[in-house]
């Protein structure tokens, strides 16, 4: 649906030049809701941008539904923006218009006749839940309201991409929420794929099925939440997945660790319907060995259950490698820790 | 009681003379004023039509026309005005000077009011594909319709004070009246009377542009 090749895009302004963003590559499939997360100017609005072309790449190609952006006439382009929404962190609505108009917008530059405009507005406001404030202002509304409405502008076109950027981050944690399960329910029923850009891990967790992490105008992480999540590569990254999940051995259970002789400590990770089975119960009763759990946690991401653990296994050198290896039979990630 | 020599048929057409100065130089001078103000918008650089050629003359060449005082425009026009109405005498006359003065500005207080317009509402009309035509009708003018009602309304108080001025080359109006009878013939009465219809004509000028503006802002 959406596709980077290479892209760059360099900041010139008199003697200073920025470079946003260096090389990137990226691929957002047809109903996915891909999250990119990253620090303060890692590049992250910049290249949700690109996706709509509100900044031209300085190199690099960007294809949206098959098209390559590039290659648009400035018509061309204006046809492409309607088929993606875009909502923002401090919403922008005319102050000037009533919630309807405001929504009305995008139909009204197409010129569509008013008694249409009129159906798919109110259409759209009950959508949102904001039927009975098409009269009002947006000074007149909350912050999570005028979050709602600009969903709705954004909607109104038909969009088959929904470009969000920092959509929340004006918002408290429960509107939040609410705004992520909207947008959850947009990529559901309307079947529209959703880019957004956060700098909080929990809302991508809370609605994205992937995620990729910038730095320094550079993705240096990309994959399914699930995996991202589970298995945080780069140090950044493991900072973000850090402040949703704790996932390390916790200081004071690392000083108490005894070490006898025979025992190894491993990080078992399972997902999904497995981590419902008592695989710690399972492994004890068919091996010889003792299991010591140091930390666990169990995390919902997608619907789907993760769970980390640290185990501490004592026993004979082979009866461990057998336990081991039934719990990756099992389905489980095991790894050991060696300190 | 004060001395005059004044009717009150000359108050009321001097009254009426401001008004129909004022009238005609403020439409024309928006007509004029308000598209150069939105062209210095649109134009500028990092703007939605940017064009560096245009704004590079069109911004110091209103530059230099507001540095001129009212008074020496008036007169440095002259051969300007006469071949235009035909007469440098009278209100009309008057007029083509109040309108080279006050369209300049008219065009700065247009651009400042849409350059206070939440740069973010634009971004939001660009990512709808609007054209540049429908972001100046649709975002920006609605937005800015409040600040663009106060804006008029500080030209039209500034042509008030100028009217007052063109009063002394002849140009009628309720300035004319104090220039000479008030000052020339030293007639307190009209004087004083000059002075409190000018503020009156402020006054509600300034009390109805305030009021126009907070319902634009629907306060
Ligand atoms: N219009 C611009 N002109 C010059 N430099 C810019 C411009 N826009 C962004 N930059 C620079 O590009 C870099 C990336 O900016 P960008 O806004 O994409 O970061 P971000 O990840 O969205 O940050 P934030 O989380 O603060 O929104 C920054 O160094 C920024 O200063
Ligand atoms: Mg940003």
């Amino acid at each position: 649906m959406i596709e980077m090749k290479s892209v760059y895009k360099t900041y010139k302004r008199k003697d200073v030049t920025t470079e946003a963003l260096k090389g990137i590559d990226l691929k957002v499939e047809e109903g996915d809701i891909f999250g990119v997360i990253g620090y303060s100017g890692a590049g992250k609005s910049t290249l949700v941008r690109l996706v709509n072309y509100l900044e031209r790449p300085t190199d690099g190609e960007v294809i949206v539904d098959g098209q390559v952006l590039n290659h648009l006439s400035d018509s061309q382009l204006r046809a492409m923006k309607k088929q993606i929404g875009m909502i923002f962190q401090h919403f922008n609505l005319l102050e000037s218009k009533t919630i309807f108009d405001n929504v009305a917008i995008p139909l009204v530059l197409a010129k569509k006749p008013k008694e249409e405009i009129k159906q798919r507005v109110m259409e759209l406001l009950d959508f949102v839940g904001l039927r009975e404030k098409a009269k009002s202002y947006p000074r007149e509304l909350s912050g999570g309201q005028k979050q709602r409405v600009g969903i709705a502008r954004a909607l109104a076109s038909n969009p088959k991409i929904l470009l969000c950027d920092e959509a929340t981050s004006a918002l408290d944690p429960q509107t939040t929420q609410s705004i992520l399960q909207l947008l959850k329910r947009v990529n559901q029923e309307y079947n529209i794929t959703i880019m957004i850009i956060t700098h909080e891990m929990s809302v991508i967790q809370e609605v994205c099925n992937r995620v990729a992490v910038m730095e320094a105008g550079e993705i240096i992480e990309e994959g399914s939440v699930l995996d991202v999540f589970g298995h945080p590569k780069h140090p950044t990254t493991k900072n973000f997945v850090k402040t949703v999940i704790h996932n390390s051995i916790p200081e004071s259970v690392k000083r108490s660790l005894k070490k006898t002789g025979d025992s190894k400590v491993f990080r078992v990770e399972v997902k999904g319907e497995v981590a419902s089975e008592p695989i710690v119960h399972q492994v004890m009763k068919a091996h010889d060995i003792e299991v010591n759990i140091l930390f666990a946690n169990m995390t919902e991401i997608q619907e789907t259950t993760l769970v980390i653990m640290y185990l501490q296994i004592a026993g004979e050198a082979s009866a461990i490698e057998k336990a081991v290896q039934f719990l990756k039979d099992k389905g489980a990630g095991v790894e050991e820790v060696v300190e | 009681m004060f001395e005059t020599v004044i009717t009150l048929e000359q108050f009321l057409q001097a009254s009426i003379d401001t008004l129909y100065m004022v009238g005609m130089s403020l439409l024309i001078g928006s007509l004029v004023g308000i598209p150069l103000g939105i062209a210095l918008v649109v134009t500028r650089p990092g703007g939605i039509l940017e064009n560096k050629i245009f704004y590079s003359i069109l911004n110091p060449l209103i530059n230099i026309v507001r540095s001129l005082p009212f008074i020496i425009l008036m007169v440095a026009i002259i051969p300007f005005t006469r071949m235009i109405v035909g007469t440098s005498i009278g209100t009309n006359a008057a007029i083509v000077p109040l309108i080279i003065f006050i369209s300049p500005f008219i065009a700065r207080l247009v651009e400042n009011s849409l350059l206070e317009v939440n740069p973010g509402i634009i971004e939001a009309a660009e990512s709808m594909g609007a054209t540049p035509f429908q972001i100046i009708w649709h975002f920006l003018l609605p937005e800015a319709f409040g600040s663009l009602i106060l804006s008029i309304t500080t030209a039209t108080i500034g042509l008030i004070g100028a009217t007052a001025m063109a009063g002394t080359v002849g140009g009628g109006g309720v300035g004319d009246l104090a220039i000479v009878y008030g000052y020339q013939r030293f007639d307190t009465f009209a004087m004083v009377t000059t002075v409190i219809i000018l503020v009156i004509f402020v006054q509600i000028i300034q009390s109805t542009g305030n009021a126009l503006a907070r319902k634009a802002r629907k306060e």
